[in-house]
């Protein structure tokens, strides 16, 4: 069933997408935009009243999913419904309360159900990942580790258990846009594959094309989320055309890498 | 053995991996310090040279006369240098963070007063500082603003979700993730991640560990009860800390139940809460069957928090503490009862836990002893309190 690995054939891109911004079924159309226009994996977003890893745009689309009455339940249901037409894998981006409130257990049960492949949980570190560890590996449902520019001497730890992908936090601070990424990616990623064969994608603060290219050329893949949430949030029940525009752009660019 | 950084199955580590090194940092610097005498020489300098301990423990007659129950006497935190208790975890927090070599604080705060206390330290160990504190607060608080900028500190106001002590807490996290380098996050209460719940609660330990002292000089014995208030629940927690081996000692947290524990304008997280996991550990929370986290609501800003401290969630567990909430009005009886009957104006947080001993006090024998912390002044309530009353006054 787990097919993440199908995601990395050539360098991957990657959208995050909050789920319920601004509703339910512009998220799907906005996924099968995605889909269509060359994304690799997509990263749906489950809403959380207090993202302590966002910046103000990804902040913002919580909030306006919530406010839409989004739950997990609901989500889920989308999930099955979508995944009759879209085939690429898909892996849900939440917070570690989400999952808990919901029972570990029954969470990655339904996720097994629905067709997600992997969860990431960003306040979820290696010391913690435990009691949910067991249940996704029980369900077959990848555990998605991050490796951030503070890791320095964890790295290796880290990415000897990493499974699916290993997400490359590129910059310090939260998520959003950022004009320049100063890291070290290449020696990041370097340890990391002196560790695991796991591909590593980098997110947070890409937004270009330019930059996509230059972050997958030191990695496997480029992670946008920030970016296309502005769209969704510009044009509205309309964006999905626009995200698609964008998709194309950016996996054009990586193809060139 | 507990496992490290739990208290039972609360408490943990549920933090973003680009802070994973810096509280691994934080903590191998608190075990180099915590038991080095040259460290504590300098922090009991501080504490009392600076901060005015040891706090008195006063004998209430008045209030003890009135109620006519236990002998109550009153542990004055307001007392302290910045008017709260706050200044006790700062100031071993602040002399922390400079032998680490940060030059910068950064804080989350309720009330103010650990902003106050934190923008005091930083003036007073030369560093930069800076608090976030909810837009709402700011408001409901703003003569703690003015201190906190007059003390040389930057003040943002933080107004994502409800604009409250949770959203600080949350910004203040943001913040740490992007500068880490050269800022200590000088959290206030005893929650977070490990190893802060420790660190905190040691710092706070001070108010019981001179109030068994102070207890025994004055009447030979231990008390009957010891009452404080609970939000995150540093003051509660430093207050119990020294008398959780007598179990002869009743330990009170008086939750803020706002406008009651049937409504959703609560903040009683250990009575209407349920397990969870935020702010890097587990413990209650105010929440849906989602897990998403509720808006709470007290009168007091500072107990105005949708969780409370993985120590109190593992005491109530083990049934070692009781909380017991207590509404804003119930508070606002007590703020008024305690100015009037002793000359002490008590924090609206303080006036909850002054609220529940008026309820137990006259329920127990003369020869029974109840301890009550005053965890602030509340000199920063009264427009608040005189604004519930319906007087609008101008500060």
């Amino acid at each position: 069933m787990n097919n993440i690995r199908d995601a990395f054939k050539e360098k991957a891109f990657i959208p995050f997408i909050t789920c319920g911004d601004p509703d339910l079924e512009t998220t799907a159309d906005v996924v099968r935009a995605c889909a269509e226009n060359g994304a690799d994996l997509i990263e749906l977003g489950i809403p959380f009243s207090d993202p302590t890893a966002e910046g103000p745009v990804i902040q913002g689309a919580n909030i306006r999913a919530l406010s839409g009455g989004i739950t997990t339940d609901k989500i889920f249901g989308f999930v099955r419904e979508i995944r009759r037409d879209v085939t690429i894998p898909m892996v849900f981006m939440t917070y570690a309360n989400v999952v808990f409130s919901y029972g570990a257990e029954r969470f990655m049960k339904r996720c097994q159900e629905t067709g997600i492949s992997g969860v990431i949980l960003p306040d979820l570190p290696f010391e913690e990942k435990g009691e949910f560890a067991e249940a996704a590996a029980s369900c077959g449902i990848d555990l998605i580790s991050l490796i951030a520019p503070t890791s320095h001497n964890r790295i290796a730890m880290i990415a000897r258990e990493a499974e699916g992908f290993i997400y490359v936090v590129s910059s310090l601070g939260v998520t959003g846009v950022r004009s320049e990424i100063t890291t070290d990616i290449g020696e990041m990623v370097r340890v990391i594959r002196e560790n695991t064969s796991v591909p590593c994608a980098v997110g947070f603060g890409i937004s270009t094309p330019e930059q996509a290219a230059k972050m997958a050329s030191l990695s496997d893949g480029a992670i946008v989320g920030s970016a296309i949430i502005k769209i969704i949030e510009k044009y509205g029940k309309e964006s999905p055309k626009y995200v698609g525009e964008y998709v194309r752009s950016m996996k054009e660019a990586l193809r060139n890498t | 053995m507990p496992e490290k950084g739990r208290f039972g199955i609360h408490g943990g580590q549920y933090i973003p991996e680009t802070l994973m090194n810096a509280v691994i940092e934080l903590e191998a610097a608190y075990e180099k310090y915590r038991n080095d005498p040259e460290f504590n020489k300098e922090l009991t300098e501080l504490l009392n040279n600076y901060a005015g301990r040891p706090s008195l423990l006063y004998y209430a007659e008045k209030l003890t006369n009135d109620l006519g129950g236990a002998k109550i006497y009153l542990k004055r935190e307001d007392l302290n240098h910045t008017g709260s208790h706050k200044i006790n975890n700062v100031l071993g927090q602040a002399l922390l963070a400079k032998k680490m070599g940060k030059t910068r604080l950064i804080a989350e705060t309720g009330a103010g007063q650990h902003g106050v206390a934190t923008a005091t330290a930083a003036a007073l160990l030369g560093m930069e500082c800076v608090v976030f504190m909810g837009e709402e607060d700011t408001k409901r608080q703003a003569l703690n603003v003015y201190r906190m900028k007059l003390l040389g500190s930057e003040v943002i106001s933080v107004k994502t979700g409800t604009a409250t002590l949770k959203d600080a807490v949350s910004e203040a996290m943001r913040e740490w993730t992007s500068r880490i380098d050269d800022t200590h996050y000088c959290l206030g209460s005893v929650m977070g991640p490990h190893p802060f719940p420790t660190i905190v609660r040691d710092f706070q330990a001070v108010i019981s560990r001179e109030s068994r002292a102070q207890i025994l000089e004055a009447e030979g014995r231990l008390p009957d009860a010891v009452i404080a208030c609970v939000g995150g629940g540093s003051n509660a927690i430093g207050s119990f800390y020294h008398y959780i081996p007598d179990k002869s000692v009743r330990l009170i947290g008086c939750e803020a139940a706002g406008r009651g524990i049937d409504t959703f304008e609560t903040a009683a997280t250990v009575n209407t809460g349920s397990i969870g996991i935020f702010h890097g550990m587990k413990s209650y929370f105010c929440q849906d069957e989602y897990g998403q986290i509720a808006p709470v609501y007290s009168i007091s800003a500072g107990l105005d928090y949708p969780g409370v401290g993985p120590e109190h969630a593992y005491l109530h567990d083990i049934g070692r503490a009781e909380y017991v909430p207590v509404t804003d009005d119930e508070a606002v009886n007590a703020f008024e009862y305690l100015s009037r009957t002793e000359g002490i104006i008590p924090a609206i947080e303080s006036a909850h836990a002054v609220a529940y001993a008026v309820k137990l006090a006259p329920q127990m024998d003369k020869d029974k002893i109840i301890i009550i912390t005053i965890s602030g002044r509340g000199d920063k309530d009264c427009a608040a309190i005189a604004r519930y009353r319906g007087e609008e006054i101008y500060e």
